[in-house]
């Protein structure tokens, strides 16, 4: 580990990969709660026009792809808002517009589309000092955003109407999000790249939300996901000379993998049944229905799942509830 | 003029069009402080719409709509308001019952604050007062309909407002939920919350209803005492006329032995 931070280069590219981590996730929760898993692969794609133009013009990529790709999300945000286009033909016309004029405009400026792999898949060693400078500063905006505006982005990610009703600007909203998630996008071309990104954005969320419960906890979660794929992928791939980028997002899928298992333990260990004390009600009194011929005795751990059932513990058999009652067993 | 200070809720000749169709056609409808008034009508009737409406989640082409007093456009008084929408989880699954309940605050609350100690006692209460104090961490997907209900009940408490807007909030919901839905209406009813309610029927919601404003095909076709009703708007399923059988009157009460008597073997 000594030996890695000596290289400024890869002092620079963990921080950079570290950034990422922390921002991916961060933006990705608002974006995955509103059902946009894949904006940020279509932001992507419009980000790599900025790329195409930088290349053209001799200008440096970030800052460029940042505004393109903000301008594009804007865009389909507010056409989408507009009504003009559902978010899917949205998504469609950003993808392959963005591709289209960054391959052309590679292709006219003699680098050729060729040049623009390294964009795609991230190139953590490449990353400048001043490219980091804006990183960190894009970084700490996205994050003070997502994390200090938390509870507005919440409501107006999960249930709109009723935000509109608390009296916020939910458009102005819609489009914050979008445009830090441009943001994002545009920041992680040097680190995983800008095909892979988006997969930073989802894959953490959604394992985090197999891992704990509530929506702050999710987000917390996600982000410590983000960064600890982010930083072993980016200090691994160092030894064992691999492409940081896909090696950080295999981890993440590694996460999201073992966190199904885990989720299910947990359920099985936190969420015991518990099926609602029978109404007391003179008036209504449940029909006493005897299970016939049973000649199998329940009892804990007799191999058929155990509720609680108010005062007493029903067997889950054949789809039915038994409930043993003096010398037989009932239906409940 | 005493009138209109009480009148927290005021719509005179809506319409609104979708996809260039009138959907509600001259619709006048007003709530006053401590008043409760269910809104009915079968389905397609504009109900929902009427409510999306009135809080100015829709456009209307024509017409004056006045909450609290100011013209819709520039209120902006929201916290004054609650409004708990038709029951759907599709996007909250996946939280606690405090964060849900929290999204209640926001129209009192500022940018890049935490919550104060009174927006936390007012979650707190409003939590308390549907009885889920005890699940304030439970994942609001793994409730039940009537609980989920609650839950939205008490985000559009927890902003303490002076009108209260609910859309169908006992459909799906059994006879135990749907008490205490009662029980915490009547409680905002007497503190001068004037209260519009979407409803299919009214069931045990009868005996807090000052009026009725029945829809058809976008008009208003009643608007006037529950007595007036036809029989069918009134709800006889669901078996939910029992345990406040004293402040009903003999009407209600037959209703309840026909039921009782037809549903139950001795």
């Amino acid at each position: 580990m000594i030996e890695i931070l000596s290289y400024p280069f890869m002092q620079r590219a963990l921080i950079a990969a570290l950034l990422t981590g922390l921002i991916a996730p961060a933006i990705g929760t608002y974006v995955v709660q509103r059902r946009l898993s894949l904006l940020g692969d279509g932001l992507g794609h419009v980000a790599l026009a900025g790329v195409g133009l930088a290349l053209l013009t001799g200008a440096a990529p970030i800052p460029i792809a940042v505004v393109t790709c903000v301008a594009g999300a804007v865009v389909v945000e507010i056409l989408r808002q507009r009504g003009k286009a559902t978010g899917d033909v949205g998504l469609a016309v950003l993808f392959y517009g963005g591709l289209a004029a960054g391959v052309f405009l590679s292709g006219i400026s003699g680098v050729g589309a060729g040049g623009l792999a390294q964009y795609l898949f991230g190139s953590l060693t490449t990353v400048t000092p001043s490219d980091l400078r804006l990183i960190a500063v894009l970084a700490i905006v996205i994050l003070v955003t997502t994390l200090g505006l938390a509870p507005q982005l919440y409501a107006v990610s999960t249930d709109e109407e009723f935000a509109r009703t608390q009296g916020l600007r939910v458009r102005l909203y819609h489009i914050a999000v979008v445009s830090l998630a441009a943001v994002t996008v545009a920041l992680a071309m040097r680190t995983v790249g800008l095909l892979l990104v988006s997969a930073l954005m989802v894959v953490p969320v959604a394992a985090a939300r197999n891992l704990v419960r509530g929506f702050t906890t999710g987000l917390l979660c996600a982000i410590g996901i983000g960064v600890a794929t982010a930083v072993a992928g980016a200090a691994a791939s160092f030894y064992i000379d691999a492409a940081p980028g896909a090696f950080i997002v295999l981890l993440a899928i590694a996460v999201f993998l073992l966190s199904w298992p885990i989720s299910y333990l947990l359920r099985r260990r936190y969420a015991a049944a518990v099926l609602p004390e029978p109404i007391d009600d003179d008036e209504l009194v449940s029909p006493h229905t005897v299970t016939e011929n049973h000649p199998h005795r329940h009892a804990p751990g007799c191999g058929h799942p155990a509720v609680q059932h108010g005062d007493h513990t029903d067997f889950i058999h054949e789809g039915h509830r038994h409930a043993a009652h003096a010398d037989h067993y009932d239906e409940h | 003029m005493l009138l209109e200070a009480h009148t927290v809720l005021a719509a005179h000749d809506v319409t609104v069009e979708r996809g260039g169709l009138p959907v509600l056609r001259g619709v006048s409808i007003s709530v006053r402080a401590g008043e409760a008034v269910a809104l009915m009508g079968g389905n397609g009737s504009g109900k929902s719409t009427l409510v999306r409406t009135l809080l100015g989640l829709l456009p209307h082409r024509r017409g004056a709509i006045t909450l609290l007093g100011s013209p819709l456009r520039d209120f902006r008084d929201w916290s004054r308001i609650g409004y708990v929408p038709q029951r759907s989880l599709a996007l909250l699954g996946g939280s606690k019952v405090k964060e849900v309940v929290a999204a209640g605050r926001l129209a009192r609350r500022r940018m890049f604050r935490p919550l104060s100690p009174a927006d936390r006692d007012a979650i707190d209460n409003a939590i308390a007062l549907v009885g889920l104090s005890d699940r304030l961490n439970a994942d609001i997907a793994g409730l039940s309909g009537g609980q989920q209900q609650r839950v939205l009940i008490a985000r559009a408490l927890a902003g303490e407002p002076d009108l209260l807007v609910l859309d169908e909030p006992t459909s799906g919901v059994d006879l135990e939920q749907q008490r205490v839905l009662v029980e915490v209406l009547a409680g905002l009813l007497g503190a001068g919350t004037g209260v519009l309610v979407v409803l299919h029927e009214v069931g045990p919601l009868a005996r807090l209803l000052d009026r009725a404003v029945v829809l058809s095909d976008g008009r208003v076709v009643h608007d006037g005492p529950l007595g007036d009703l036809g029989q069918h708007h009134r709800g006889l399923g669901g078996g939910h006329h029992h345990d406040h059988g004293q402040q009903e009157d003999g009407d209600h009460d037959q209703h309840k032995d026909t039921f009782l008597g037809g549903a139950i073997e001795p």
